[in-house]
């Protein structure tokens, strides 16, 4: 028995399987990236009881292509937007140019992904019937709305070449809006109880800005002249090395709610947008002023992106269909309050 | 207006009357009834009693008219679950009460504490009556034919095998919690989700875009998705009867009363005196679970007396509502997006003037 995380009540076993209780079967393993740190042992082995292996918290029934596009394109066209909006009062017309038609692009893209991943998508007004600070998903459907109108409006007339002015009106309303976009997937994600979701609350918000830049900023840099695409290839550089950093808070913890990022299906999408991320990062900083190296690592860095959103969205999948990620998580922290009340009780 | 000082509690974190997180006295007028609105009502279900005849189920179906699934809540298949007298596997969008089943044993020689009744006793009734006159060719007889011998080794009473073992049968009818911190409710974007007169947690099917967040919010896994409607469902603790001053049809139907519906309050003083009794009974594995109001969903409108721990019924033993951590998540998201606008900013500024 293993006093403290799980003791089944006076020595019951479930009859037909031997133990009640099951083994996490797994005692270390490798730190993400094998950069030299070694093995760091994790939770040992730890049993815990559940009800025929059966998960517990439902698996979210979002889809996958849908939401993971979804993520990226709000993401590459939230830190566009701010770009262009940027570039637009800087004078930097192509990249303006560049930037607001990613932005409308990405956003009508997006808008049609996530009206799609509905279980009733003639209902999406519903969604504006109220606005609930408690609901993410409320409170981006506020953002994306103004944030789609505004950058598609813009988009649109940066294309026919009208009304100047209001282009840079709606240019700016989109920037406003788009550092929101980017990052309030994040919180979509973390408030739920898909439990390597929502351990990592706080720096979900930071992956998927610093993966919004990076996408954005290297779609940029690919599709602007040389001559004015150094901004975005700043914001990509920054924004990459931003994902990356962020990603190891969340792939390098000691948590125990990290292991499906490194596992299965899931850890081969966080190796690949690693890859990716790097590769492109490496490349925008040696190569990014010439045409090819521009184009490469811009390619490269929306790779990333992409696959990032893939890894944490398949991580969350995987971490709802083990009742081990639900009940050894929450039996540790049962035992540290105990714990806790044990010796305030002293 | 709730509203506002709600939306202050989810964006700064300064929760002054609980609305995301603690204790609750009063949900139903939190959630911005008048204060004449009936008392908060719920379920109390005693899985001590619970006999595992699933007429809660059959009742729930029949009177919500809820389709049939399989034991993976795959729907209109007939599946057996292969696992236990278990077919119906979990709650969801068809299923609103689930009975759990669990076999367990527990080797008898064990330190622990029996439940008082030492087996050597029936072997002594045992041998008198078989001494005693005239029974005794018939209990011959009957060894003749049954196996008598054996028989007697099994007590149906106390699972009692008499050898190294001993056998006890788990049921429990698991439903929906009706937190008084519903995350379901909390993270509903159309409002389909509401708090009802009587506090119980209700989808609204003509409102449900089917956007499926609530199936990712609950901690208990016990709203989802019918996959060919597209929208949410779950136990509306028969909503519909409780406005005809009726009972749910799973209370109505359970034969030994192992659920029982009523006032919260009452229902919560009913349970703290049959726990009181069980542990005086010498029954020391029996706990509540979704009593306590100061736990991480701020309570259950339906809760439970268990005999083990809560994931052995597949319950998860310390749920937390996930709006709780949410002021954080929105300080994080505005941190990032102002890191977003900083980083743009010092790419624009940090690039000399392209050539035009």
């Amino acid at each position: 028995m293993t006093g403290g995380i799980t003791s089944p009540g006076a020595g019951w076993r479930q009859a037909d399987r031997g133990p009640a209780t099951q083994r996490t079967g797994r005692k270390r393993r490798r730190r993400g990236g094998g950069r030299g740190r070694g093995e760091v042992p994790m939770v040992d082995d730890v049993e815990f009881t559940s009800y025929y292996g059966r998960q517990i918290v439902k698996t979210p029934v979002w889809k996958s292509p849908d939401v993971p596009l979804y993520l990226f394109l709000g993401g590459a066209a939230g830190s566009s937007a701010i770009l262009g909006a940027l570039a637009d009062v800087t004078g930097r017309q192509a990249l303006t140019r560049t930037a607001r038609l990613t932005a409308g692009g990405g956003s009508i893209l997006s808008v049609v992904f996530l009206i799609h991943d509905l279980g009733r998508p003639e209902r999406f007004l519903h969604m504006l019937r109220v606005l609930k600070v408690t609901s993410p998903l409320s409170v981006g459907t506020y953002i994306l709305a103004p944030f789609s109108a505004a950058a598609g409006a813009t988009a649109a007339v940066e294309l026919l070449g009208w009304f100047p002015r209001l282009k840079r009106f709606g240019g700016a309303v989109a920037g406003v809006f788009g550092g929101p976009l980017a990052t309030y997937t994040g919180v979509l994600l973390a408030n739920t109880a898909v439990p390597s979701w929502h351990e990592f609350h706080t720096k979900l918000p930071f992956v998927f800005g610093g993966s919004a830049m990076a996408a954005g900023g290297g779609i940029c840099m690919a599709l602007t002249p040389l001559g004015e695409s150094e901004p975005a290839r700043k914001m990509a550089i920054l924004g990459a090395g931003i994902e990356l950093a962020a990603l190891r808070g969340i792939e390098g913890s000691d948590s125990f709610l990290a292991e499906p990022y490194h596992e299965g299906r899931p850890g081969q999408f966080m190796r690949a947008a690693r890859a990716c991320t790097a590769g492109g990062l490496g490349l925008a900083v040696l190569g990014g002023r010439r045409r090819w190296g521009a184009v490469a690592s811009g390619a490269l860095l929306a790779a990333g992106s992409l696959l990032t959103r893939f890894g944490v969205f398949e991580a969350g999948i995987a971490s709802t269909k083990d009742p081990k990620y639900v009940v050894v998580p929450q039996r540790e922290r049962m035992a540290a309050r105990e714990a806790e009340a044990r010796s305030v009780a002293r | 207006m709730t509203s506002i000082s709600s939306v202050s509690a989810a964006f700064t974190g300064r929760d002054r009357g609980n609305r995301l997180y603690g204790p609750v006295p009063d949900v139903t007028e939190q959630s911005g009834y008048a204060e004449e609105h009936p008392k908060r009502v719920g379920f109390f279900t005693d899985t001590s009693v619970c006999i595992g005849c699933k007429a809660c189920e059959v009742a729930c179906k029949e009177w919500n008219t809820l389709p049939m699934d399989d034991s993976h809540g795959v729907k209109d298949a007939l599946g057996l679950s292969g696992m236990s007298y278990d077919n119906t596997g979990q709650l969801g969008a068809n299923s609103w009460r689930h009975v759990a089943f669990i076999e367990q044993s527990r080797a008898v020689d064990l330190p622990m504490p029996t439940f008082g009744r030492p087996g050597d006793d029936r072997h002594d009734h045992g041998t008198s009556v078989a001494g005693s006159g005239d029974l005794n060719s018939t209990a011959t007889a009957q060894a003749s034919v049954l196996n008598a011998e054996a028989l007697t080794e099994f007590d149906p009473q106390t699972g009692q095998t008499g050898a190294d073992k001993q056998v006890r049968w788990l049921m429990s009818s698991d439903v929906c919690k009706h937190c008084t911190h519903a995350g379901c409710l909390d993270v509903c974007p159309t409002g389909a989700l509401f708090r009802t007169e009587f506090g119980t947690v209700v989808v609204q099917g003509d409102i449900c875009n089917g956007c499926g967040y609530c199936v990712a919010a609950c901690p208990y896994g016990v709203i989802d998705q019918r996959k060919d409607d597209g929208r949410v469902f779950k136990c509306t603790m028969c909503y519909d009867r409780l406005t005809d001053g009726l009972m749910p049809a799973c209370a109505t139907a359970c034969p030994t009363q192992s659920i029982q519906f009523g006032d919260l309050d009452e229902l919560q003083e009913r349970a703290d005196a049959r726990l009181a009794t069980l542990k005086a009974q010498g029954v020391e594995t029996a706990r509540l679970y979704g009593r306590d109001e100061d736990d991480g969903v701020g309570g259950d409108g339906a809760f439970f007396l268990l005999l083990d721990e809560p994931e052995v019924y597949g319950l998860p033993p310390d749920p937390i509502v996930t709006t709780r951590d949410l002021p954080a998540m929105w300080r994080a998201a505005g941190k990032a997006a102002l890191m977003m606008v900083g980083v743009a900013a010092t790419a624009i500024l940090g690039s000399r003037r392209g050539a035009r």
